[in-house]
């Protein structure tokens, strides 16, 4: 641990090895980004995407890489920041690893939002906003539900596979229901996809972010107190009702406009903080580091996605693979070391 | 009439529609190290929950400093009011001296996260709870024993001139239980904090208390020092055991011994 201080004024607690995950994140997650734009009918060198990100490009280099690409790069790596915030709030709350907002129903809620869209018809800006608000009052739901009166881990975790099996179902009449064409667009939005993502798509998730994101960096010592039970947390000054209402806010808002920008990504939320934890080797609660992983997760999968394979598979279906056998090992590992 | 910081009146203190007390009145004396016991649900865990906010009471208020201490910023009670309560959570994989930190959480804020103050008064708790040893373990390894001591260094770091602890000897042996009560009575001799404890070993608190709570069905039936209440007659009628007092043969404090059974047949039960 490095503390800085400045006497009297200010003190800094820093950890050497979260601040070294941080930055090895971003780096790879920058490196990667660089990459992808690079990558798709008219390839890039890694030198041709800098030159013109920094303003040296031709005209039609500054087309591709402004107005196609990075519009896609930037939609990846706010849904990634988004769920893996979202992810690790969640599981604070819950005191749960597996309270991800996948289990605990939100995401279902947002495709049910989206899919009555796609029923009824309409535009896909009204498609992201039925998402938001599908998910945003899935939430709602849980909280009057399950939350009010404090309940969390198992209970709250059951209720939400409940709701998400609830939503399931209905997520699957809406799809008969809708006409064929617009059925095989909606299948694609529900596995999670980032194709033709423009800056319209990215907008709403970043000024979510721009808000959340302070929000809950101050709200993330008291979140970490938490986790010694809400007695103790109460005992040592944290208003943990209050507290507790405005992180499933926030988290419940990151999870329904990133469902809105790219659909349910599935597993990254469960993913993400776990990886943090693991990387950090920190105990509890990392806010800034499962938000880093989450990004840099997103943005392999979409590589993976765009190049392993000969026809382009959405990102969701990378993450769904890749997210499901993290979980499969989690389980039988945690589960060995009598902690699940 | 000594002072008390820390009080209630007309409290009525209820888990939804259940009343478990009504019109209840306590103090706690400043500087004494009060002890609550009684029966099981005579309401003394309930009492606890409520003179540290964790319960609003229906009716009534619990006043700390003289200000209800519902209505006071959570963060300025944590800088009176310390609380170590019944089952404490130690998140996987923590360390003891991480954990003994987070007691430094009323005291910091975003740019002040951690001053030489905060590391001082840590490895002074851990110091005057035995814990620093322990420091860089981690709280999972630990015995009941040890993790109570380091929970209470936890507390202590609060450096809270009231402290209330709920049942801090439960789950412990017996060495473990007087350990704690002696680094409880240490800390209020040395410290010169007020303490607040639920015990349910009536031997333990006429020991170590210096004022005695003695609950019933949600009512005070004797408040005061033990040497002066715990009789008998109290004994019988708080926990309905008939017993004799005496006196203690280490510390001269009440010592209450359960009445022998009665033995059923007229040659005795040994054949």
């Amino acid at each position: 641990m490095i503390v800085i201080r400045v006497p009297g004024r200010l003190s800094l607690r820093l950890h050497p090895r979260a601040l070294a995950v941080g930055a090895a994140g971003v780096l790879l997650t920058l490196a990667v980004g660089v990459l992808a734009v690079g990558h798709g009918d008219y390839p890039m060198s890694p030198a041709d995407v800098l030159r013109t990100l920094t303003g040296g490009g031709s005209p039609a280099e500054d087309f591709i890489v402004t107005q196609l690409r990075l519009p896609r790069l930037v939609t990846a790596l706010a849904v990634g920041a988004a769920l893996g915030l979202a992810g690790a709030v969640f599981q604070a709350l819950v005191r749960n690893p597996l309270g991800s907002p996948d289990v605990l129903g939100f995401t279902q809620g947002a495709a049910t939002g989206a899919l009555i869209v796609v029923v009824v018809g309409g535009s896909s800006a009204a498609l992201a906003g039925a998402a938001a608000i599908g998910g945003v009052l899935t939430g709602l739901l849980i909280y009057l539900v399950a939350w009010r009166r404090g309940v969390h881990g198992y209970r709250l975790v059951l209720v939400g596979i409940g709701m998400s099996a609830i939503l399931t179902g209905v997520n699957g009449y809406l799809l008969t229901r809708a006409p064929l064409m617009e059925a095989a667009r909606a299948v694609l939005w529900l596995t999670g996809s980032l194709d033709g993502r423009g800056w319209s798509d990215a907008a709403p998730l970043l000024a979510a972010l721009a808000v959340a994101l302070p929000v809950l960096l101050t709200c993330g010592p008291a979140l970490r107190m938490t986790e010694l039970g809400d007695d103790t947390a109460t005992g040592l000054g944290v208003p943990v009702p209050r507290l507790r209402m405005l992180l499933l806010a926030t988290a419940v808002l990151l999870v329904s406009l990133s469902a809105a920008a790219a659909g349910p990504v599935s597993f990254v939320a469960l993913t993400a903080p776990h990886l943090a934890r693991r990387l950090t080797r920190a105990p509890g609660t990392n806010l800034l580091p499962a938000a880093i992983i989450g990004a840099l997760i997103i943005v392999v999968a979409d590589q993976v996605a765009l190049r392993a394979f000969p026809s382009q598979l959405p990102v969701g279906v990378v993450t769904g693979v890749l997210g499901g056998g993290y979980l499969v090992w989690l389980l039988a590992t945690e589960r060995r070391a009598g902690r699940l | 009439m000594p002072t008390s910081r820390l009080g209630g009146s007309g409290l009525r203190l209820a888990y939804e529609r259940r009343i478990v007390a009504d019109d209840l009145t306590v103090d706690v004396p400043d500087r004494s190290f009060t002890v609550i016991i009684g029966p099981n649900a005579c309401g003394k865990s309930t009492l606890l929950r409520a003179l540290s906010r964790l319960l609003k009471p229906a009716a009534g208020a619990v006043l700390l400093d003289g200000e209800d201490i519902q209505r006071r910023p959570a963060r300025a009670v944590a800088r009176t009011l310390g609380l170590l309560p019944q089952s404490p959570i130690a998140p996987d994989g923590i360390g003891v001296a991480d954990l003994v930190a987070r007691g430094r959480y009323p005291h910091q804020g975003l740019l002040r996260q951690w001053s030489r103050d905060d590391e001082r008064i840590v490895a002074e708790a851990m110091a005057a709870t035995g814990v620093a040893d322990l420091a860089d373990r981690l709280v999972d390894e630990l015995s009941g024993g040890q993790r109570q001591r380091v929970w209470l260094a936890m507390a202590l770091a609060q450096q809270t001139p009231l402290l209330l602890l709920d049942e801090p000897t439960t789950y412990l042996d017996i060495a473990h239980q007087i350990e704690v009560l002696d680094l409880c009575a240490r800390l209020h001799e040395e410290q010169g904090r007020t303490l607040v404890a639920v015990l349910h070993d009536l031997n333990h608190a006429a020991r170590y208390a210096t004022h005695l709570i003695a609950m019933r069905g949600g009512r005070v039936v004797a408040a005061g020092e033990p040497g002066r209440i715990v009789t008998a007659e109290l004994v019988e009628e708080v926990f309905g055991l008939p017993c004799r007092v005496i006196d203690d043969p280490e510390t001269g404090t009440p010592l209450v011994i359960p009445a022998a059974r009665v033995r059923t047949g007229s040659s005795g039960g040994r054949a």
